[in-house]
């Protein structure tokens, strides 16, 4: 029989906020355990919480970006269950009425583009994290990630399969890098993913069975685990059994999901109204102060990209992965209209020096200035392609203009056609037989004679004209 | 307070010499009416303060010996909750009031005992055992803040702070014969309350007089940005010259004088009405209908909130932590069955009830919704009346474990204090009179929100025309 695969995502951002939600403990990854606490995160009797005003920010932020309705009155409520790494014994979370609700948002599929519903953003703490120590039948806890905001994005059960899935992650997680909302590491654990998964009778109108499965720690994981459990539900149906409702774990080192607790085992966390913190009221200014603040979408912006300036799919789909490396191209093509060329030299040079030294783009030495400058070099034909490329590593390594370093290395390319002609000629002399292979026919033997003045000039003649030149003495 | 603070300028006696004298009581206590007390702490802030005082100090803090009740947090100085499971915890920080009482240069001698984390109305529940009432060791002095109650009318220190979730400022004031304030919900800052019901919690002066109250009010009042509850207003200083009563309205609302009322406590709350309406005010009969569901809304929005705030003592961080344990789960339910007595384990589970699914409409959200009623009726209640006037507790003091065994008819003696947490309206309790026994008889006085001065204001107009907040108990340190 064939299937319809019913997928919905819920992933959990990790804000790019200096503080935590409800303290002023920092949020930086990796410091020594439990240096980053302090009586409020770590649940001390008496303590109260009082919100971090930037988490509605950017919750607003990505509301927005995903067309959602905003919540005037936001109210936190308490997830209440008992485990080491939450301090309270309960979560400070957001239940009956979430900052977001109702949005959507657009991806790109084989099938062309589809839109994914959006049911809610809400905020949230998180809990700390467990450390077993698997010799000592010990268990240690570091509460330096308890606090740290997270948004909670929940989509509709709207995709229909593991690519589909795949293709929402990406936009999601891009969406959120572009908004600076969150760094989208999947494998700290800054972007998470858990997914429902059903699968029913093709043209059925019910749902199946639906089982949630967590952790899938990088979008490969995501991948398979979703493959895994898609199949898994197939073949139980096939086998004319029931999928049970229950929690599944994805195992990376047996390539399988297990079950981790089945609904009876499920928690009743006994939400309710959290008293200690008064509702957050946002109003029509609030929301407008934000949007103000939005950049461009990178969605919109590679649509744009590719109408504006003409590139191609591929080109304004890599452009646009980050907000800076979009705005270093239009910065260059504001300077110089040749937004093609520039795109390749992003594309491969500079994408490239960025991956080597895992820098920032807006450290990079070589600024818009000096690479279309490079570029007008090229196209005045004073250096070539190659050169180019010499010049663009200069750049990177010193900061010298394309100019200066042209100049320093007498990198200029020879486009004196007089000189090239004499050149060209001398060279002919010395090779006489050749000469004569090429007039009976085999003219292929033109890129050695261009190879041959090449290298007389040390690489510096400008290769067009030299293949010009030796062509018309050529056939003179 | 007053009289004390006037003598400190005076040069009569100084912080160090009444200091020394209470350390002394306390140590002849039969009280029962500290947990901790701290010799050394308030021996050095006594005599840090005496070298402070002068003649025309304004400052009617420095050098006051006070007490605080053992759930606010003191730096330095172990906060119990009277309950096994804190009974090694020492707070590395300080209430926002400790701070400020501190800042001000009063003396604080102990903590005071209570019922294990507020649960309860007559300090029975408290791991070192009940504490006791002054005018007659055989009664309880109420709860939860008895341990104040007993230590601010025995003299064990000047005045005291409490805490009052449900009536455990007011009903012990009222069963001590002294005076105790239940300010505005948001008014007086709850950073460093360990929680039993967030939304109901409040801290607040427990003194001999009104004007006593008022001055420990006006010192641990205002906005903290550490309480998101708290709220952010201009807080004027209390006048201490008591209100003009004429043509002030209170209103006496039927169901405070019904069935279970003793006829003691009837006769001296209608005596109490009486000197309000010599002095002038107008007395009019108002209407509460909702009221009636005070105490079941109470009981299910409160201990909702103390599931949930409880949850934290699991033995992980801090506190008592389970013995052999061999698993996670075995270690929660050791710490949890050996940490929490009888009386708050009832309300965890009563809470924990309320709030499951399947049950949450029916109880937690239908009592949110009864208490939006109650508010109503305050709302309507204060249009045609300035203050609310009427019994603290349908019954003075009782037997110290006269009900013990019967947690539901102890739960319906909170019937009168329970309306002004559910409303957050502040809450007067003054003496008024005295029962056939001997025992105190309190009178209860509701203002609107943030209206402490009228509240006060007619507190003092009564005490200068009365004598019972006068009355000293039999086991007095004087």
């Amino acid at each position: 029989m064939e299937y319809d695969v019913i997928i919905g995502l819920e992933v959990h951002a990790q804000l790019l906020t200096e503080t935590k939600i409800f303290c002023s403990c920092p949020t930086t990854f990796g410091d020594e355990p439990n240096t980053n606490t302090c009586p409020v995160c770590i649940g001390m009797p008496g303590i109260l919480p009082v919100l971090n005003k930037k988490i509605v920010d950017f919750g607003i932020k990505l509301g927005i970006a995903t067309h959602c309705k905003i919540a005037k009155t936001n109210i936190f409520a308490r997830k209440n269950y008992f485990y080491p790494d939450l301090p309270k014994g309960y979560q400070i979370t957001q239940y009956e009425s979430p900052l977001c609700e109702h949005g959507f948002l657009d991806i790109d599929t084989n099938g062309g583009g589809k839109r994914i519903g959006i049911t809610r953003i809400h905020m949230e703490e998180d809990a700390g994290k467990l450390i077993h120590d698997l010799k000592g039948h010990r268990s240690f806890i570091d509460f330096n990630r308890a606090g740290v905001p997270l948004l909670e994005i929940v989509s509709e059960p709207d995709m229909r399969s593991t690519d589909e899935a795949d293709a929402y992650l990406r936009e999601l997680r891009q969406l959120l890098v572009y908004l600076e909302i969150c760094d989208g590491n999947m494998e700290q654990g800054s972007f998470r993913c858990d997914a429902n998964i059903s699968v029913r009778p093709k043209g059925s109108a019910f749902f199946g069975v639906r089982t949630e499965l967590k952790n899938m720690n990088s979008f490969r994981n995501v991948h398979r685990a979703l493959s895994y459990e898609i199949k898994r539900h197939i073949d139980v149906l096939e086998s004319g059994r029931e999928v049970t409702q229950q929690t599944m774990l994805w195992d990376e080192a047996a390539n399988a999901t297990r079950s981790m607790r089945t609904k009876e085992e499920s928690h009743d966390y006994r939400y309710f109204p959290e008293p200690d913190l008064v509702p957050v009221m946002v109003d029509n200014a609030w929301i407008g102060k934000i949007r103000k603040t939005l950049p461009e979408m990178p969605r919109e912006r590679r649509k744009r990209f590719e109408d504006v300036y003409g590139l191609p799919g591929y080109d304004a789909d890599i452009l646009t992965q980050s907000r800076d490396v979009a705005d270093y191209f239009e910065n260059c093509v504001s300077l110089l209209d040749s937004p093609k060329e520039i795109s390749n030299w992003i594309m491969t040079e500079v994408l490239r020096v960025l991956k080597e030294g895992a820098a920032d783009i807006k450290a990079l030495k070589v600024t818009p200035k000096m690479l279309t400058s490079m570029i007008r070099l090229i196209d005045d034909g004073a250096i070539s392609g190659k050169m180019a490329k010499d010049v663009f590593n200069e750049m990177a390594k010193t900061g010298k203009s394309p100019g200066e370093i042209v100049k320093d290395s007498g990198l200029k390319q020879i486009s004196d056609e007089e000189h090239l002609k004499s050149l060209a000629k001398a060279i002919l002399e010395d090779h006489k037989k050749e000469v004569e292979s090429y007039k009976k026919g085999k003219t292929q033997l033109i890129g050695f004679f261009v190879g041959q003045l090449m290298k007389a000039t040390k690489g510096k003649a400008n290769p067009e004209l030299t293949n010009k030149i030796i062509k018309e003495i050529l056939e003179e | 307070m007053l009289d004390l603070a006037r003598n400190f300028r005076m040069g009569n006696i100084s912080p160090l010499d009444i200091t020394e004298k209470i350390l002394e009581a306390i140590k002849h206590d039969p009280l029962n009416a500290y947990i901790t007390v701290d010799e050394t702490g308030a021996k050095n802030a006594a005599k840090k303060a005496g070298e402070g005082i002068r003649r025309e100090s304004n400052n009617p803090l420095l050098g006051m010996p006070v007490a605080i009740k053992d759930n606010i947090c003191t730096k330095q100085m172990a906060t119990t909750c009277a309950s096994n499971i804190l009974s090694s915890f020492v707070p590395t920080y300080d209430a926002h009031v400790v701070e400020k009482l501190k800042k001000m240069g009063a003396v604080i001698v102990g903590k005071t005992n209570m019922d294990e984390f507020a649960m309860g109305s007559t300090t029975n529940t408290s791991n070192i055992g009940t504490s006791k009432n002054p005018w007659d060791l055989t009664k309880t002095p109420g709860g939860s803040s008895g341990g104040s109650a007993a230590a601010v009318a025995a003299g064990l220190c000047a005045a005291a702070l409490g805490s009052d979730t449900g009536g455990s400022i007011r009903q012990p004031a009222s069963f001590c014969g002294i005076t105790g304030l239940k300010p505005t919900y948001g008014s007086v800052s709850r950073f460093g309350l360990v929680a039993f019901a967030s939304s109901l919690d409040q801290i607040g002066p427990m003194a001999r007089s009104a004007r006593d109250v008022a001055v420990l009010y006006d010192a641990i009042k205002g906005y903290d940005p550490k309480d998101s509850t708290s709220v952010d207003r201009g807080y004027l200083p209390t006048t201490l010259d008591g209100l003009d009563m004429q043509g002030v309205r209170l209103g006496v609302p039927k169901a405070f004088f019904g069935k279970g009322l003793s006829t003691d406590v009837e006769g001296a709350v209608k005596d109490g009405i009486a000197v309000f309406k010599e002095l002038g005010a107008k007395i009019i009969a108002i209407d509460l209908p909702n009221i009636r569901y005070g105490v079941a809304v109470y009981y299910i929005v409160a201990t909702a909130e103390a599931s949930s705030n409880l949850a934290r003592y699991d033995g992980v961080r801090y506190g008592l932590r389970g013995g052999d344990a061999s698993d996670l789960i075995d270690m929660y339910m050791d710490t949890r069955a050996k940490g929490f007595g009888l009386e708050v384990k009832r309300r965890i589970m009563l809470g924990t009830y309320a709030l499951s699914s399947g049950y949450y409409d029916q109880y937690y959200k239908k009592a949110s919704k009864v208490r939006t009623l109650v508010i109503e009726d305050f709302v309507k209640a204060f249009d045609v009346c300035d203050i609310i006037i009427g019994p603290t507790t349908p019954v003075p003091a009782f037997g110290l474990y006269e009900m013990a065994d019967d947690p539901l008819s102890l739960y319906l003696l909170d019937i009168y204090t329970i309306p002004a947490n559910l409303t957050g309206v502040p809450a007067l309790s003054v003496p008024c009179g005295f029962s056939k026994e001997g025992l105190p008889i309190g009178m209860q006085l509701m203002a609107p929100a943030f209206k402490e001065d009228i509240l006060l204001g007619a507190g003092i107009a009564f005490q200068d025309h009365t004598g019972f907040h006068e009355m000293r108990p039999q086991w007095n340190m004087m």
